[in-house]
C-alpha cells in the first residue's frame, strides 16, 4: 500500500471510530436544518424559498465544526513532525487529508440533504439542484478550510479563529451554490452559469488549498 | 547498500528560540558505528539540536552536512526522529499504528510483527493504543524506527519511562543499529552504555565560552 493510500485509510478509520468527526458533522447539520422551521414558523412558501440557503448554511457550519482538528491532532501527538520530515510531498499529504475529511464529513451531508430538504417543503427539482450544488461545493469548503486549519494549527482553541479566517473566503462558494440551487426553480436565470462558477471555485480551491496549507504547516514548525 | 551515511557534520550552528540564543557557534561530528551522546542540563538545547538536525527548526547560521548517504534525499529524510511525543493514535490498535508509519515512511525494513516482537509488544498487537501504559507507548513509538530503514537515528531521552529490562532491550537494539554501520545522535542526562561513543556537552558554559 502506498504512503498516500495508507494515509487515506488511516484518516477514514480515525474519523469513523469513537471520537471521530464523521458523525458529528452530519448530526450538527441535522440539528441546524431541523431547528429552522420551528424558528421561521409554518409558512410553507417561505420555507421552500429559503430552503437551499438553509441547507447551504448548515453544510458550511458543519464542515467548519470538524476542520480545526484536521492538522492539530497530528501536531499534538508529534505525528506532524514525522510527516514534515518524510519523503511524501506535504502538498499531497494535505490533499489526501482533505479528501478523507470530505469523504468522512462532507459526503454524509450531501447524502442527508435530500431528506432534510423535505423538511423545508422544497420541490423535487430544487432538492436535486441543491444536492448537486452541495456535492460540487462542499469539497471547496473543505479545501479552503484546510488553509485556516493549517494557519491555526499551533493555537490552543483555534477553532473560533479558524472560523473567522475561513468564513469570508467561503462566501463566494456559498453565493454561487445558493444562486445555482435557486436558479433551477426560478425561470429567467440559467442554472448552468452559477453552477459552472461553483465548479470552477471547487477546482481552484483544490489546487490552492493544499499548496497554501502545506506552506502554512511548514511555517508552523518553527 | 552503498548509500550508508558515514558522517554527520554540523559546523558553527547558531539558533534562536523565542528571541533567546539557545545554540551558539556549535560544531559537532557524528561518525557511523559510534553514538554521539549529547548531554547537558535542562534547557541546554539538547532537544533543540536534535530538532535542528531533523529539519524541524531552522538555524540562524551554520550548516549541517552528511558524508555519504543518498544524494536524492535531504538529511531529515534519512533521519528517524524519536522525540518526546509518541505519534500514536489512541483509537487505532498497536499494529495499525505501526503499520501506518511503515507504509507511510517508505523503504520498509522489519515487518510489523517482527518489530513488535523485538520491543516485546507482539502479544498486544490488536489492543487499541489508548490502553497502553507510558512505557508500552514508548516502546511502540520506538518500534517505528525498526519498520523503516533510515541510517540516522535521532533519539531524544530514549530511555524515559522505560523499566530496566526494556531499557536494556532498547539499548541492545540501538547497539545493533550501530554495529550495522548506522549513525546515532542521542540526547540524554543519563549515562548510556554504548561500546563506542563520542560525547558532546551542551550547557550555559559552552554558550558563554563561545
Amino acid at each position: 500500500m502506498s504512503a498516500l493510500s495508507s494515509l487515506f485509510v488511516r484518516e477514514m478509520k480515525l474519523a469513523t471510530r469513537v471520537g471521530g468527526g464523521a458523525l458529528m458533522g452530519a448530526l450538527f447539520f441535522l440539528i441546524v436544518v431541523t431547528v429552522v422551521p420551528f424558528g421561521v414558523g409554518p409558512d410553507l412558501n417561505l420555507l421552500a424559498r429559503i430552503g437551499p440557503a438553509i441547507l447551504w448554511i448548515g453544510a458550511l457550519l458543519a464542515t467548519l465544526l470538524s476542520l480545526d482538528r484536521l492538522f492539530q491532532a497530528d501536531r499534538d501527538d508529534g505525528g506532524l513532525d514525522l510527516i514534515l520530515m518524510g519523503e511524501t510531498p506535504l502538498e499531497l499529504v494535505v490533499l489526501v487529508k482533505c479528501l478523507a475529511h470530505w469523504t468522512a464529513t462532507g459526503l454524509p451531508l450531501v447524502i442527508a440533504s435530500p431528506v432534510l430538504a423535505i423538511f423545508m417543503n422544497m420541490e423535487p427539482v430544487a432538492i436535486g439542484a441543491t444536492t448537486l450544488t452541495l456535492a460540487v461545493g462542499t469539497p471547496a469548503l473543505t479545501f479552503v478550510g484546510a488553509i485556516g486549519a493549517a494557519l491555526t494549527v499551533s493555537l490552543r482553541r483555534g477553532g473560533l479563529l479558524l472560523a473567522i479566517l475561513v468564513l469570508p473566503l467561503t462566501v463566494p462558494v456559498m453565493i454561487f451554490g445558493v444562486s445555482a440551487a435557486t436558479a433551477a426553480v426560478q425561470e429567467p436565470v440559467p442554472f448552468a452559469t452559477p453552477f459552472s462558477i461553483l465548479a470552477a471555485l471547487g477546482l481552484f480551491s483544490m489546487v490552492l488549498g493544499p499548496i497554501a496549507g502545506a506552506a502554512a504547516l511548514r511555517f508552523a514548525g518553527d | 547498500m552503498s548509500t550508508s551515511v558515514k558522517r554527520l557534520i554540523g559546523r558553527s550552528l547558531s539558533l534562536d528560540r523565542g528571541g533567546r540564543r539557545v545554540l551558539q557557534d556549535l560544531s559537532f561530528e557524528a561518525v557511523a558505528g559510534s553514538a554521539l551522546v549529547v548531554t547537558g542540563s535542562n534547557g541546554a538545547g539538547k532537544s533543540t539540536l536534535l530538532r535542528l538536525i531533523a529539519g524541524l527548526l531552522r538555524a540562524v547560521s551554520g550548516e549541517i552536512t552528511v558524508d555519504g548517504g543518498d544524494p536524492e534525499l535531504s538529511i531529515p529524510q534519512q533521519c528517524h526522529y524519536f522525540g518526546h511525543m509518541d505519534a500514536l493514535k489512541p483509537q487505532l490498535s498497536v499494529e495499525e499504528n505501526l503499520g501506518f508509519w511503515r507504509a507511510f515512511a517508505g523503504t520498509p525494513d522489519d515487518t510489523v510483527i517482527e518489530a513488535l516482537d523485538r520491543v516485546g509488544l507482539a502479544r498486544l498487537a490488536t489492543l487499541p493504543a489508548a490502553y497502553l501504559s507510558a512505557g508500552q507507548r514508548r516502546r511502540l513509538a520506538f518500534a517505528r524506527l525498526l519498520v523503516t530503514k533510515r541510517p540516522i537515528w535521532l533519539l531524544d531521552e530514549p530511555t524515559s519511562a522505560l523499566d530496566a529490562a526494556s531499557e536494556a532491550r532498547l539499548l541492545e537494539i540501538v547497539g545493533e543499529h550501530l554495529a550495522a554501520g548506522g549513525l546515532v545522535v542521542a540526547a540524554t542526562h543519563l549515562a548510556l552504555p554504548f561500546e563506542r561513543m563520542d560525547s558532546l556537552r551542551l550547557g550555559p558554559s559552552v554558550v558563554e565560552a563561545a
